[in-house]
């Protein structure tokens, strides 16, 4: 028995938030500081985790496997390959992000800092599960937080009905893969195990199916077209740190999922749908694109940049080839890191302005230097610039749609060129030219803490995009067990 | 033999014993019946753990009456359960009358152990008016609340209808084959006695009964009336034990006395549940009256154990047990603080609910707690009752009956719709109130919560002990 450290993983958080919520309701100094101190934690072993993963070595590396209920075939069985493994990390990193981000929260920080907490173990728990009932079980541990913590403390205007929104759209998709994955578990022969329902064998008209249903069951939470508007609703309503981890972290939670679990365990029927995906991917990408380009608001355009960007993991996977889900495994991570890093900038925009509002901001370059050069880094991975980590994501992924169907290349390139425009837009408005006068004095620099994260987390970018090495062997390693699944080469 | 009826012997001596200790103790000394009855409750539930096991076979006993098997003990276990936590959520205060409140409820705990074990038509019917009886006077217990009373009244007017359109059921069933005994219906059943339609006919009968039992849609108009009516801890006590009763009785009439007629009965709940769970879910969302909306909850919530029933397998069967007893522990978990409320604030409006999580934070966990677990969310038990009733249904449905794939769709869709109100009253806990002042608890409340809330996270993480027994339960019958 090895150490358990993906049990680590899920488990600091998961005991921090039940200790932060036992503690009195005044104690905040030493709440929010359990909260930093869990997810600090939480952040290191992601990282010993990530640098101690061979890529070498076939399977799964760091399985730990426990009985739980056997007479129902539910083992707690968890372990990582490369492409869970950037997962973990960043799912570490925008935790450890969005607990300083949120240092100053002063309306019931217990409250906040223990379900954001839960928020975290639940999302480590889906990456790291590889037994559909322990995916299940921690996939909707994030139900409750995610509701409550957009409902209470969420902008006033939205929260009621974005938190709402994105807590049924995301419970639906759940239940509804959940009965496709009690199919499989009673076609498999009544196991859980996701290693072992890979080598069922499902005939072709059961994959062909079931497949649609839970693919479509956890790409919702992915955001995919048209099921897609929880997210800009839902990002747009939610505190920063919140928004940082449901589109940082939740969405990769969907995509993964449907990948983990739809793709590689129904792999004939991927290939019978791969048309479909495809196509709504498509729409993803130019869609979300052209919507993000008309929004007025700063934050709905990085909430609909990323069903956009979103679009580009579906394409990825569509194509059930290396380069695809190359990709898409990338772009998940580099995705992640860069809308986090998004909306930490629109959160301290909004903080100390106000007003989110494109029209009313501007020249915000002078009053907080870094995080405007943030937000230029995050742009510019948002465009797919070489020498960051978009390009690193999205090259591949377009390789792989050109080979596969030359045409959605064509158009997604197109949803890119969108992209360059609304970013470009928005920094020239709310970052560039005149300080508007009501903004003058109002406004002022970032906090320490902010600026840690926005340098951690832009840095993180850079070296992706100079050394891709870094994350393509490893997520490589990931795809070529995909790939001996789904075939292909 | 007598090992076997062990509990319900012990339940008889301690109505007796309640009843005396009330003509000794004053009124402040009234809440030591709560706790004499909960220790009694639960010293039947012991006995029964140590001497009415049952074997590997089921054994007739009395002539055929009973059933000595585990479904009979499973059940046991849920009723003792249940009626020990109600006693101690509802006499945590000094009150008059608590020693007939407290015999009623043993009485009915005795009725819900003999339905759940009989195992002859004559048997069962006692056994239900052994239960309906005191429950009737329960629900009517405020004489002095207009509302009560009401509820009280429409309760037995309702019961007696439905149980006197069973009753019919019975008697055909008796007349179509001259046996009581299920299990000898059945055998002329099976050699084909009765036509087929004749035996659809009287299960129909027999599931008006039980539909109002359970509450389940076109069956269920009372449970709003009377759970708003009724003392609030009757209500939960309703909604769970009552409830779990009439599953164990179709459970076993179905099974036993129908197997043949299962393709008629198993739509027949098919539909009943597909009403209960649309019609529950969607009323439920308009209510602002707790007490109202756990009651539409609750036709919901009998839609979704219906599923179980109709996939008429182990896997469904076994699921129906599991989701009892999570239902049991949950709903009043939730009764337990609504009546909490109720005296507090003075209200079951949900606006009382604002800044609950202020005055009180653990409380408003163990309410947010509840609401998930009836939403069917992990960590909490109600997620594995569902997957369990809906994983019977899916099994079924695979195994050529397509249409129980629908069910368990159709489950799952208004399960996203029951969450949309279950939030809404966790968002309202942690809304500012007008009240912020801290609740003060009494000891027997805080435990009956506690082990209510304990048994939502067992059920819902450990999951193994109670499903064993529900499994083995439920093989009774396959």
């Amino acid at each position: 028995m090895q150490f358990p450290i993906l049990s680590l993983i899920i488990f600091v958080p998961l005991i921090a938030g039940l200790a932060i919520l036992a503690m009195p309701a005044e104690r905040k100094r030493e709440v929010r500081i359990i909260a930093l101190t869990a997810s600090l934690i939480d952040l290191a072993l992601a990282v010993i985790v990530y640098v101690l993963f061979q890529p070498g070595v076939a399977g799964y590396q760091f399985v730990e496997k426990a009985s739980w209920v056997p007479a129902l075939g539910i083992s707690y069985h968890l372990g990582v390959n490369g492409i869970s493994t950037p997962l973990v990390l960043l799912a570490g990193l925008v935790l450890a992000g969005g607990v300083m981000v949120s240092w100053k929260v002063d309306d019931r920080p217990r409250e906040f800092f223990g379900f954001m907490m839960f928020l975290g173990a639940s999302v480590q728990g889906v990456f790291a599960a590889l037994d559909l009932f322990v995916l299940f079980f921690f996939f909707e541990l994030a139900v409750f937080p995610k509701y409550l913590m957009i409902a209470i403390w969420g902008s006033p205007k939205t929260r009621d009905y974005g938190s709402m929104k994105l807590t049924l759209y995301l419970f639906l998709g759940s239940v509804i893969s959940l009965v496709g994955v009690l199919a499989m578990y009673f076609m498999g022969g009544k196991t859980f195990d996701m290693l072992a329902l890979e080598q069922a064998g499902f005939p072709l008209a059961f994959q062909q199916a079931w497949f649609p249903i839970v693919f479509l069951g956890f790409a919702i939470l992915g955001g995919i077209f048209p099921f897609h508007s929880w997210a800009p609703d839902g990002h747009v309503a939610a505190p920063t740190a919140i928004s940082m981890l449901l589109a940082g972290v939740e969405m990769k939670v969907g995509t993964f999922a449907a990948l983990r679990v739809a793709i590689m365990l129904l792999p004939e029927g991927a290939h019978s749908w791969a048309w479909a995906i495809l196509a709504l991917g498509t729409v993803n990408v130019v869609y979300g694109a052209l919507i993000a380009l008309i929004q007025t608001d700063f934050k709905y355009v990085i909430g609909f940049s990323s069903v956009s960007h979103m679009g580009l993991v579906l394409i990825g996977f569509a194509t059930l080839s290396r380069e695809g889900l190359l990709g898409a495994g990338l772009q998940m991570f580099s995705h992640g890191v860069m809308t986090a890093l998004f909306f930490a900038v629109v959160g301290m925009v909004y903080d100390r302005a106000h007003t989110r509002n494109i029209a009313e901001l501007g020249g915000l370059i002078k009053k907080m230097p870094l995080a405007a050069l943030g937000f230029i880094v995050a742009g510019l991975v948002s465009m797919g610039m070489p020498g960051f980590s978009g390009f690193v994501a999205e090259y591949p992924i377009f390789m792989g749609a050109w080979k596969a169907v030359p045409l959605v290349a064509m158009i997604a390139i197109l949803g890119v060129i969108v992209t360059a425009g609304y970013i470009l837009l928005v920094l020239r408005k709310v970052f560039f030219g005149e300080v508007p006068a009501g903004l003058e004095k109002t406004v002022g620099d970032v906090s320490v803490m902010d600026k840690i994260v926005i340098s951690v987390l832009a840095v993180i970018m850079i070296a992706l995009g100079w050394f891709p090495m870094l994350m393509t062997t490893m997520v490589e390693s990931g795809v070529k067990q995909i790939l001996a699944l789904v075939g292909g080469a | 033999m007598f090992l076997a009826v062990l509990p319900e012997i012990a339940l008889i001596v301690l109505a007796a014993l309640v009843l005396a200790l009330d003509l000794f103790w004053r009124e402040r000394e009234s809440t030591n019946l709560g706790w004499v009855t909960a220790a009694g409750l639960m010293i039947a539930a012991l006995l029964g753990a140590l001497f009415a096991r049952p074997g590997e076979q089921p054994v007739l006993i009395f002539g055929g009456m009973l059933s000595h098997d585990w479904t009979t003990f499973v059940f046991r276990i849920l009723f003792l359960l249940g009626g020990a936590l109600t006693a101690l959520i509802a006499t945590d205060r000094p009150s008059k009358h608590y020693g007939e409140f407290c015999a009623l409820l043993v009485v009915s705990v005795l009725g819900m152990n003999l339905m759940a074990a009989s195992s002859n038509l004559v048997m069962l019917y006692l056994a239900i008016e052994t239960t309906s009886l005191p429950l009737y006077i329960l629900a009517g217990f405020r004489v002095l609340d207009q509302k009560s009373v009401e509820a009280g009244i429409k309760y037995l007017l309702f019961g007696a209808m439905a149980s006197a359109v069973m009753l019919y059921g019975f008697s055909l069933l008796w007349g179509f084959t001259g046996e009581t005994g299920l299990e000898e219906i059945r055998s002329v059943a099976q050699a084909g006695a009765i036509s087929p339609l004749a035996l659809a006919g009287t299960i129909t009968l027999v599931l008006v009964g039980v539909g109002f039992k359970i509450s389940a849609v076109p069956f269920h108009f009372w449970a709003p009336d009377v759970y708003e009516g009724a003392p609030t801890p009757i209500a939960g006590y309703l909604s769970t034990a009552s409830k779990a009763a009439g599953f164990a009785v179709l459970v076993r009439f179905l099974l036993v006395v129908a197997p043949t007629a299962a393709p008629f009965w198993s739509i027949a709940l098919g539909v009943l549940s597909i009403a209960s769970m649309v019609v529950g879910n969607f009323l439920a969302l308009t209510q602002r009256n707790i007490k109202r909306l756990l009651a539409y909850s609750s036709i919901a919530q009998a839609g979704y154990i219906l599923v179980g029933v109709a996939a008429n397998n182990a896997m469904g069967i076994s699921g129906t047990i599991y989701y009892l007893a999570s239902y049991l522990v949950t709903n009043l978990a939730a009764f337990a603080i609504v009546w909490l409320v109720e005296r507090e604030v003075g209200s079951d409006d949900l606006d009382a609910y604002a800044g609950l999580a202020k005055r009180n934070p653990g409380i408003a966990l163990a309410l947010l707690a509840a609401l998930l677990s009836l939403g069917g969310v992990p960590p909490l038990s109600g997620f594995v009752g569902k997957l369990l009733v809906f994983g019977g249904a899916v099994q079924a449905g695979l195994a050529g009956q397509t249409w129980l794939i629908g069910l368990a769709f159709v489950g799952v869709l208004t399960s996203v719709v029951g969450l949309y109100y279950y939030l809404n009253v966790m968002k309202i806990l942690y809304k500012p109130g007008k009240d912020e002042q801290a609740i003060r608890l009494d000891v027997s409340w805080k435990v009956a919560l506690a082990v209510s809330v304990a048994g939502m996270f067992i059920l819902g993480v450990v999951i193994a002990p109670w499903y064993s027994w529900s499994w083995i339960a439920a093989m009774r019958f396959f």
